[in-house]
């Protein structure tokens, strides 16, 4: 496939391995901050072509991992309601509310449906103007232009049945958060690719600088992730700390305006409660006060809705980088993708789904030489 | 005089110009019959079936038989590249093949909703008359079931057949050995992406056709060349990789599978890009998974090869005692991974 296939090429990915284990000396602690990388890794084997001292944690970039349970609970306390159709991604349908789940809604007789543009749940609206048409807007800055076009293209449309249920979040306050914890870790971060296609780079140079850490701006394919690691390792070994972008095919400085444009029409920068993490200071996007009227929050008055998380699932520390999915008591048994206890075992993006579909220990155990590295 | 009072009293409306299925078309009564008549059986007809029994009596040779049923519930019910009849012969013609039989009889049962149009419940049984020829088998009975709109979805159709299974053949999983090939009969992915993007409302630069196609005719072409083929199965719903997972877990053997050697159309793995899904767990409907000892590999391959049901078949991987159970995947960058059962349906991710 055209401009895939070129960055899955087994002989590319050989030589950049290659040329990792010749640069690493020493053992490092990396993170990809994507829940997208970190499928990626996985799925492809990544880490088979690595260094063992090279140490991958998986940080909180997954969308649905991070969204607060309460968010969930009023998604499914807003599907349950009779004259609502309830639009969403995909992966937001298995999440574990503290009861239920969209699915589970659904199949109880609830409207929750999936769309693939949150201007599709705009349309549905407009097609269906008796009932009220809510899109659960949730997702780093990548899905925060088109939720934020949704909005806008509702409000030129004078719409009063759409609403969203907004959860937004934003990377950079994210890895701040991380990087000042005293638990912290990681010495070297790889950024999101298409979070910086939308948002630029700059404001990681200052995090760059501020916490003595080198980031690497990567992509999603197997080579580029692996060219981001041989980045990153290259500044780590040579004690250097800068932003480097390799995913420059796609990211520019600056980022992409018009979109940077449609999320500030909408959007404004507030306080963000991160599942598993807690409350972050400016991490999130809320609509502003003149777009209140699509908040459905306001517009079906839930005010605070009382959740409680499992206490056997530790998905905060997954999340953090501080533990693996192998190391949780639950993973495999208590939690499983069927029956999932914390949200990172649910999306196909989780770091404990991830692990859990690609790399069972049971595997390493049988000797096929499929082996899971513990760091 | 007579004959004017009849004409006087007879519906105004005549009974074949209903455009739809009413309930009276599922009520055993004269529409029924008319239904039968006009529709199932002008399109099915053949003197077994002819014969309008309660149930078929036919002849099959003396030995084993093979029987299989299925249920098919798509939607929508047509698509590119098939509809649900051609499915629902296809499917049970290809379940009875892949234990080593040959297909001969099949029942058809409709579960029809009320208000499904004449003309497309016509077309659904006049391809599923085309596919049994194709296929060499015949409908020998059936029936027919009208529910209250909402009750179903447009029309289910179940199929059961039976087959009778050569001397000589045996498909168990205690014949798959370590070292034994596998082969898949084509790309993979294209019915389950067929389907999806129609009932989604995706629209691709070119258009994802269903596979949807028999495969006796093929299984009869790799007997001739091999009795050595140890176990077949169609990969249909869940994907190769979840018929994979089933085929380790009941012959507890290691499986493992080269991702550069799994043929999948471009049109497909694009359209599993956008949406974020596995084409290893997406539905076939027209391919079949081969486990073969590897001696006999090359002649079972290129006589795939030469049939039409399998121009595109491939080496895809081979059974080991490693890993019983486990299904592994040598990814084309070169690393690995557990392929595991999916558990749900692929849902498309956020970005």
């Amino acid at each position: 496939m055209k401009y895939l296939d070129e960055f899955r090429d087994p002989v590319f990915a050989k030589t950049l391995s290659e040329n990792i284990h010749k640069v690493t000396t020493r053992p490092w602690t990396i993170m990809e901050i994507c829940g997208g990388q970190t499928h990626s890794i996985v799925k492809s084997g990544l880490e088979n072509l690595l260094p063992s001292s090279l140490s991958i944690v998986h940080g909180p970039g997954c969308p649905v991992c991070v969204t607060p349970l309460e968010m969930i609970e009023k998604a499914i306390i807003i599907a349950r309601k009779p004259n609502v159709i309830f639009t969403s991604f995909g992966d937001m349908l298995r999440v574990p509310g503290s009861t239920s789940d969209l699915l589970t809604v659904k199949a109880n007789g609830g409207d929750v449906r999936i769309v693939y543009s949150p201007l599709d749940a705009v349309t549905i609206a407009e097609k269906n103007p008796d009932k009220e048409v809510v899109f659960f807007a949730v997702g780093f800055e990548t899905t925060a232009p088109a939720n934020a076009m949704a909005v806008w293209q509702a409000h030129k449309k004078n719409l009063k049945n759409f609403s969203i249920l907004c959860s937004h979040v934003l990377v950079p306050p994210a890895m701040e958060a991380l990087l000042s914890s005293s638990t912290n870790r990681v010495q070297g971060f790889l950024a999101a690719g298409h979070v910086c296609t939308v948002m630029g780079y700059e404001e990681y140079i200052p995090l760059a600088k501020k916490y003595n850490v080198p980031i690497v701006v990567t992509g999603f394919e197997p080579t580029d992730i692996l060219h981001g690691i041989l980045m990153l390792v290259t500044q780590l070994e040579e004690g250097r700390c800068e932003l480097e972008n390799q995913y420059s095919r796609m990211v520019k400085k600056e980022g992409n305006i018009p979109a940077q444009q449609m999320i500030f029409n909408v959007f404004e920068i507030s306080n963000r409660k991160w599942r598993g993490i807690g409350e972050i200071p400016k991490s999130g996007y809320s609509l502003k006060k003149e777009f209140m009227h699509f908040d459905a929050e306001e517009k079906f008055s839930l005010g605070i809705v009382t959740v409680e998380e499992s206490p056997l699932c530790i998905a905060g520390n997954i999340l953090r980088g501080l533990n693996k999915p192998f190391e949780c008591s639950a993973f495999g048994n208590q939690c499983t993708p069927e029956s999932p206890l914390g949200a990172p075992m649910v999306s196909s993006e989780g770091a404990c789904a991830a692990y859990y579909n690609y790399k069972r220990q049971n595997v390493a155990a049988s000797g096929s030489g499929l082996v899971n590295k513990k760091h | 005089m007579a004959n004017d009072i009849s004409q006087g009293l007879s519906c105004p409306v005549p009974m074949n110009d209903y455009p739809t299925i009413v309930l009276a078309h599922g009520g055993g009564g004269k529409l029924t019959h008319q239904l039968i008549e006009r529709v199932f059986k002008k399109h099915f007809s053949n003197p077994d079936l002819d014969l309008m029994h309660d149930g078929a009596m036919v002849t099959v040779d003396a030995g084993r038989i093979a029987m299989s049923t299925d249920s098919y519930v798509v939607s929508p019910i047509i698509f590119p590249g098939g509809n649900i009849g051609e499915l629902a012969v296809n499917g049970t013609v290809n379940d009875i093949a892949m234990c080593g039989a040959q297909p001969k009889y099949l029942s058809a049962s409709f579960i029809i909703e009320e208000g499904l149009s004449m003309a497309e419940l016509e077309t659904i049984v006049a391809s599923m008359a085309l596919s049994a020829k194709k296929a060499g088998v015949s409908i020998v009975t059936g029936d027919t079931k009208v529910v209250p709109r909402g009750k179903a979805d447009k029309v289910f159709i179940t199929t059961s057949g039976v087959g009778t299974i050569p001397e000589g053949r045996s498909i168990h999983p205690s014949r798959i050995k370590a070292g034994d090939a596998i082969i898949i009969s084509g790309t993979i992915g294209d019915h389950g992406m067929a389907v999806m993007s129609v009932r989604e409302g995706l629209e691709f630069e070119s258009e994802i056709r269903s596979d949807t196609c028999a495969l006796n005719g093929l299984v009869e072409e790799m007997y001739r060349v091999s009795p050595e083929i140890h176990f077949l199965r169609d990969p249909t719903r869940g994907g190769v990789a979840s018929t994979m997972n089933e085929i380790a877990a009941s012959a507890q053997k290691g499986i493992r599978l080269y991702e550069k050697s799994i043929p999948a159309n471009e049109n497909v793995r694009s359209a599993c890009e956008i949406l974020g899904f596995d084409p290893l767990y997406v539905a076939n409907e027209g391919k079949l998974i081969a486990i073969v000892s590897s001696s006999e590999s090359a002649k079972v391959l290129s006589a795939m090869k030469k049939h039409p049901a399998g121009t595109e078949s491939a080496i895809i991987g081979e059974v080991t005692d490693d890993h019983p159970s486990v299904v592994v995947l040598q990814t084309a960058i070169g690393g690995e991974r557990v392929v595991d059962m999916i558990s749900g349906e692929q849902l498309p991710r956020i970005c």
